[in-house]
């Protein structure tokens, strides 16, 4: 008889209509044996009373629907953001409020280097929040002239560096004639540069070379660290290349036994025929395991709003930028479409510009029609700028999305002001009328861009505060049920996992968020702020204080 | 150096990076136009017609490289080495570092040709190509089908990109040319002239175009001497001297450039006004003049459309006293 481990709770949330609030689960073989009190749970025979979470209370482990796990590589560099972030020991680093303040962070950080040629590389600038003031290479020069520095920014879409790292790439000379390197007054780079085509000669002698977005090894375990100490017991792992080697390494790491989340790396579309991915997800599929999930695409239709790269709509950017890049133009995304429906491979698809959202309904559409597929779930991602029509669209072609969230809280202030203007700023992220036209909804952080956090989403979500303290589009709060659902249930239904993970309910995953209070309990503003004491993962106990 | 375009597009202004003058570089092309416009059956064609010259291509089209098996040597490595010393590999999202990686390639490639992206601005490429040491963006060309680039130009979703990837070009090629009745085609070229107020237009059937239209003379025909090229079609007069006088050679370059004598494109040394040896480079309606180091012999090379090129004029213009 295998052993049965019965958890008494203070309370325990479980996302299954029928027993909304329980007071007990039984665990057996990393699987939910029965929710419900314990005289109900005690017919199952012969168990063990586990009384460690009797003041916590527990919830579905939460599914971050899209992050990278790149943002565990990333804490090897200098944080210099500009809000408090937890890094993956469990250290909060406090945010930057100044580029006195960065610099100080980065001299400290070059201060602990022995080898004189290695590069100092911060990350998560954001000087926005400084009144955008400009960093300069010369600001970047006070923490060193003989080594390399660089610094992303939040965004990812900007990088600053110091002259030396200019000068390694060839780029500290006069007469540089690129729209994305501004000049100063000596005819200089001013360090900052803009976009991949500007960062790319620069970026790896800074630390951030071309295969930055792949995760490695420590990469992974630092992320799933990070994952625990936020109540996520399952992650995607939205724009992997999936190389044969990636594959072997998250093969090799997930299958350790104490690797506490389970990865959903989705195959990006990019560098292969529609065919060819089509072909190589399948696969990949075969490889999957418990914890590592293979076998969907990433499709990326345009690029960001803040970045300017977004495909818009009439009447475009507040500010006339021109309008964004296609990443996929439309005939190669319907025949990537038609392909995966026809082998029942789900695709889930980046759209930022609500043009980008339009193109892609208007290429599923004839697509679903031509290749029906009642259960494919294909889910637009971001999706941010999209409007009531679109949402009503991707309802009855059966589409799901999965929306930014937590932008409203980091970016709401500058897309109100600058990228898309009032009314466009307050529909953002539209999760109400997602949720009105029946589209089933996840929220999610896209970390590294926002901290990993669902509680934290789930009450950008709820409250749509920017970071300045307005309230941004009232109209489109969610209830807190409603937020905490699509970050467990709702995610989980995005990747076809809703059978086996997103509620507490028999024969589910063992996997829980362990909190040290109640969410649907307190003060709605206040749900970002419950610590999370850790996670149970297949029935295996991670607490965060042990990591 | 002066350099000179009559341009709307920033990114396309800036194509010109400062080098010192008389430094060898490599040239690159850079070739554009959306998704089955021709691209890569051009690049077939400029590979059949490489005759000696090492071209690397660099492609960055979705999945496999679709290089005409027959010319394909060996593949390795995802490099694929073509008859005559000729290669080719794609370059992903990374165009600088595949442009990094040639450098160890031996023999070094004498042309590097860049197919983009169907979406790409192919301004923008050539302004992160400027970027890098030792590179001279050498030609902005785009390639449009005939029959379906007007309706493309209107289209809601890729109208602005099949414009904006038209008013950086320097040369356009009209490809499936014979899809089209001669009136089409002359409406055609009216429209181009207004998205592509920068470029030569060239005519093209199976994306078959003289190579040294497309990439520039390398060629050394003999003096005084006009070559009917592109061999089998017969479609460029190219026409080669070796001028006696002095030019104010700015004004030079700006002449053949505008496009009034037929010239897709011009290369040679000429003795300037100061008595120093410049060397012109004209691509479409652009054009650069800089003063060199080296002595080289006079000598300059036009490239047109057979029966546009006019060559008793810029016979009259380069020899004249």
């Amino acid at each position: 008889m295998t052993a049965t481990t019965i958890y008494t709770a203070r309370k325990i949330i479980t996302m299954n209509p029928n027993q909304p609030v329980v007071t007990h689960v039984a665990v057996r073989e990393g699987r939910i044996l029965g929710a419900g009190s314990l005289a109900e749970l005690e017919s199952w025979g012969d168990y063990e009373l586990d009384t460690r979470f009797a003041d916590k209370v527990l919830m579905p482990g939460m599914i971050e629907g899209h992050a990278h796990t790149m943002e565990g590589t990333l804490w090897r560099n200098v944080y210099v953001g500009w809000f408090d972030r937890m890094d993956p020991d469990g250290k909060t680093w406090s945010g930057a409020k100044s580029i006195d303040a960065v610099i100080e962070r980065l001299s400290s950080a070059e201060a602990a280097l022995s080898d004189p040629d290695e590069p100092i590389s911060g990350w998560s600038l954001d000087p926005i929040y400084m009144d955008n003031k400009r960093v300069t290479r010369q600001d970047l020069d006070r923490v060193s002239s003989t080594r390399p520095v660089g610094v992303l920014h939040a965004s990812g879409h900007i990088l600053n560096a110091n002259s030396k790292a200019l000068e390694m790439a060839g780029l500290l000379k006069p007469g540089v004639n690129h729209p994305g390197i501004p000049l100063g007054a000596d005819g200089l780079p001013t360090g900052e540069l803009y976009g991949p085509d500007a960062m790319t000669p620069v970026a790896g002698f800074v630390g951030y070379d071309r295969a930055m977005t792949d995760c490695d090894e420590r990469g992974l375990l630092d992320y799933a660290k990070l994952c625990v100490r936020a109540g996520v017991t399952t992650s995607t792992d939205l724009a992997a290349r999936l190389t044969d080697e990636s594959v072997s390494m998250m093969l090799d790491v997930t299958s350790r036994g104490r690797f506490p989340l389970r990865v959903v790396p989705l195959r990006v579309f990019f560098g292969m025929t529609p065919e060819e991915c089509v072909a190589y997800v399948l696969e990949l599929k075969e490889k999957s395991t418990d914890l590592l999930r293979l076998g969907r695409i990433k499709a990326v239709a345009d690029g960001s709003i803040q970045g300017f790269s977004a495909r818009m709509r009439w009447p475009g950017y507040h500010n006339g930028a021109p309008n964004g890049l296609w990443y996929t133009p439309p005939e190669q995304m319907s025949e990537l479409y038609n392909l995966a429906l026809a082998a029942g491979v789900q695709v889930h698809t980046h759209t930022n510009g609500d043009q980008a959202t339009q193109m892609a309904l208007d290429v599923f559409e004839p697509a679903i029609r031509a290749n029906p597929s009642p259960d494919h779930r294909f889910t637009i991602q971001h999706c941010q700028l999209a409007d009531a029509a679109q949402f009503a669209k991707m309802g009855k072609l059966g589409m799901c999305v999965n929306l930014f969230a937590n932008h409203h809280f980091y970016w709401g202030d500058e897309h109100y002001r600058l990228t898309v203007g009032p009314e466009r700023a307050m529909r953002m992220n539209a999760t109400r009328t997602a949720l009105a036209s029946n589209v089933p909804l996840a929220i999610h952080s896209d970390a590294p861009v926002t901290p990993l956090g669902p509680l934290f989403t789930a009450w950008a979500a709820v409250n749509r505060i920017t970071a300045s303290g307005r309230t941004q589009g009232e109209g489109e709060k969610i209830s807190v049920d409603q937020a905490l659902y699509a970050i467990t249930m709702g995610a989980a239904y995005t990747l076809h996992l809703d059978g086996e993970l997103g509620s507490i309910e028999v024969g589910k995953r063992a996997d829980f968020a362990v909190l040290e209070d109640d969410p649907t309990a307190v003060d709605a503003m206040a749900v970002k702020d419950i610590p999370v004491w850790g996670t149970v993962q297949g029935g295996r106990i991670f607490p965060a204080s042990e990591l | 150096m002066l350099n000179h375009a009559d341009t709307t597009s920033a990114a396309s202004a800036s194509a010109q990076a400062p080098e010192k003058p008389g430094k060898a570089s490599l040239p690159v092309t850079v070739i554009g136009g959306y998704l089955g416009a021709g691209k890569t059956t051009l690049v077939n064609h400029l590979l059949r017609q490489a005759n000696g010259r090492r071209l690397a291509i660099l492609v960055n089209e979705f999945g496999s490289i679709a290089i005409d098996e027959d010319l394909i040597e060996a593949e390795e490595d995802g490099l694929i080495s073509i008859a005559g010393g000729c290669i080719c590999c794609s370059f992903g999202n990374d165009l600088i570092g595949a442009i990094e990686d040639l450098r160890s390639v031996e023999p070094a490639p004498d042309h590097i040709v860049v197919e983009t992206s169907g979406v790409a601005l192919p301004g923008s490429v050539v302004a992160s190509l400027s970027l890098i040491e030792g590179i001279r963006p050498d030609g902005i060309v785009v390639l449009v089908d005939a029959e379906t680039v007007v309706k493309q130009a209107r289209d809601d979703y890729i109208g602005d990109t099949i414009t904006r990837q038209l008013s950086d070009a320097e040369i356009v090629v009209i490809n499936k040319r014979d899809l089209i009745s001669d009136s089409a085609a002359q409406s055609l070229a009216l429209t181009l002239s207004d998205l592509a107020p920068n470029a030569a237009q060239i005519e093209a059937a199976f994306g078959t175009v003289f190579l040294d239209a497309v990439l520039g003379a390398v060629a050394q025909p003999s003096s005084g001497g006009t070559d009917s090229g592109g061999h089998s079609d017969r479609l460029f007069d190219s026409i080669a001297f070796t001028p006696q006088r002095r030019f104010n050679a700015p004004a030079l370059a700006e002449q053949l450039a505008t496009g009034a004598l037929g010239v897709v494109r011009a290369k040679g040394h000429v003795a300037g006004d100061d008595g120093a040896i410049w060397l012109l480079q004209t691509v479409g309606r652009r054009w650069q003049a800089e003063p060199v180091d080296h002595q080289p012999h006079p000598q300059l090379v036009c490239i047109g459309p057979k029966g546009q090129l006019r060559t008793s004029d810029i016979e009259v213009l380069v020899q004249a006293d």
